[in-house]
């Protein structure tokens, strides 16, 4: 680890924070997405069936 | 037009809200501010301009959704909008009407609440010039966003968010104005400002109401 | 073969497809890489102390909070002029990513602001202008999730991106002009004379690199998403009409 000095829950902190943020931004992009995909797939199954 | 803006200022006070409600709801800001900050002057008369314009404007945000929800729903909003006037002067209109009905008794009864705050005199003039000038703006700027909220159930509280961020350079600049007044540090060149946006909204907003219109009753 | 191809909905599938992989993997490369080199193998600044290694969130995401606005209003403009569906529907995925740009932006900005400047916030012009741009955006979203037609919802907030975006200039100016703010000048620009050394100018590219990428790639898996959903839209109310 790097010595932040004084600062270093200030870095730390934003440091986690953002990354946290990022994280769950895609995390919820790529479920919505798998979740559309799912979704779809068995609407258009159905529809060839049908 | 003239005849619109008639119907549209006889139906604002024969419902009664018009004129009384927006001063009424201006005045109880003006008294509810002095109980929450305490009644000495010196902490009062720094913030008074400030607290009448964002009071002005929050008085104005209250009855922009009447624009053109009634009309839209007793259908004569079809009506208008397939008559020969044009959609643009139609925006146009109910905003001044917005305006005479809301802006201007604010205006007029913005001295009264500035004593209330212990608005410093040299103020007063300056308060008074920069209502009068901001708040077409307002009408304008909300009776675009009385346009986009139009055909939504509850449109209210959307269009609150929708237009108070378009309220920000207005208040920016009128209260300003006030400020620079007190103080005389030159207050003609955020009212001049101020003019500019009003002018602008005027100019363009129309068009971008009547095209959100448009839409909506498509 | 024009530009425009892709708007049909088909073969931006196709493209976005083959694209996204790679993108993905190029900005996380970016990140990774930028970040680990900003927090771990640069040195202090003698004034800021270690607070400068915010500056690799903060930049690039300042900077991707007003870039995904433009972005917003050129797709906008492309659905009122040519109405293409992928273009607004593009501006409609970008939304939620900008909004969270801003927040990081805001957030990181704080966070630096309180030992440098000795206050989390602070009425600054820029600080301001980022709050104003904030609630521009959960504006923007809040029409898009109110309204039931999907091109009457694209209309409305295409024009709304259109009027939002004057009036956030507007807005940039006047606050620039009611407060003198503590922020520094532009740190960036090609032809200053007090730009940042070289030490730190490399991994903030890096970074910024990799915040585009990431941009880009996730603006294009959630355009597959509102593309997806409305197709599945459409299919419902046909088997609901049959």
């Amino acid at each position: 680890m790097p010595d932040l000095g004084a600062y270093a829950l200030e870095v730390g902190l934003a440091y986690t924070v953002s990354i946290a943020l990022l994280v769950v931004l895609v995390w919820i992009s790529v479920a919505q997405a798998r979740k559309a995909k799912a979704s779809l797939e068995q609407a258009e199954g159905r529809l060839k069936d049908g | 037009m003239i005849r619109l803006l008639t119907r549209d200022l006889r139906l604002a006070i024969r419902a009664g809200g018009g004129f009384g409600l927006a001063v009424a709801f201006f005045l109880i800001v003006s008294i509810l501010v002095p109980f929450g900050v305490g009644p000495d002057r010196a902490t009062l008369a720094p913030v008074a301009a400030g607290i009448l314009w964002v009071g002005a404007l929050l008085a104005c945000l209250l009855s922009l959704d009447r624009i053109f929800a009634t009309d839209h729903e007793d259908g004569s909003l079809e009506l208008l909008a397939t008559s020969p006037v044009p959609l643009e002067a139609l925006v146009a209109v109910k905003a001044l009407a917005h305006w005479l009905t809301t802006g201007l008794p604010l205006t007029l009864a913005a001295p009264l609440f500035g004593v209330f705050l212990s608005l410093p005199p040299s103020g007063m003039p300056w308060l008074i010039a920069s209502l009068a000038i901001g708040t077409p703006a307002l009408s304008m700027i909300g009776a675009f966003g009385a346009a986009l909220t139009v055909g939504l159930k509850r449109g209210g509280l959307l269009l609150s968010i929708l237009v108070l961020p378009l309220y920000v350079p207005t208040l920016i600049f009128g209260a300003d104005t006030v400020r620079r007044g007190i103080e005389d540090l030159g207050p003609m060149t955020p009212l001049t400002l101020l003019a500019g946006i009003t002018l602008g909204a005027i100019a363009l907003l129309p068009f971008a109401g009547a095209g959100v219109l448009r839409v909506n009753l498509r | 073969m024009s530009f425009w191809e892709y708007a049909n909905p088909r073969r931006f599938m196709g493209l976005s497809d083959r694209l996204m992989p790679p993108l993905f993997l190029l900005s996380g490369i970016c990140l990774a890489v930028g970040l680990i080199w900003g927090f771990f193998f640069t040195p202090d600044d003698f004034r800021q102390g270690s607070t400068v290694k915010i500056i690799y969130l903060h930049v690039p995401s300042a900077m991707m909070a007003i870039n995904v606005w433009i972005m917003m209003l050129v797709t906008s403009l492309v659905w009122l002029i040519r109405r293409h569906h992928v273009s607004v529907l593009a501006a409609k995925a970008a939304a939620p990513i900008g909004i969270t740009m801003t927040l990081m932006a805001l957030f990181t900005g704080a966070i630096w602001g309180q030992p440098m400047w000795g206050t989390f916030w602070a009425w600054d012009p820029r600080l301001t202008s980022f709050l104003i741009l904030f609630l521009f955006y959960l504006g923007y979203v809040a029409l898009w999730s109110a309204i039931e037609d999907p091109d009457t919802a694209a209309d409305l907030t295409s024009i709304l991106c259109l009027v939002g975006s004057v009036f956030a200039l507007l807005s940039r100016y006047a606050v620039n002009f009611w407060n003198q703010g503590l922020h520094q000048g532009a740190s960036l620009s090609l032809d200053a004379e007090e730009n940042i050394s070289d030490v730190f100018w490399f991994p903030l590219l890096v970074c910024i690199t990799g915040f585009v990428l990431l941009f880009v790639a996730l603006v294009l898996l959630r355009t597959r998403t509102e593309i997806r959903s409305r197709r599945l839209h459409a299919i419902s109310l046909r088997e609901r009409a049959a």
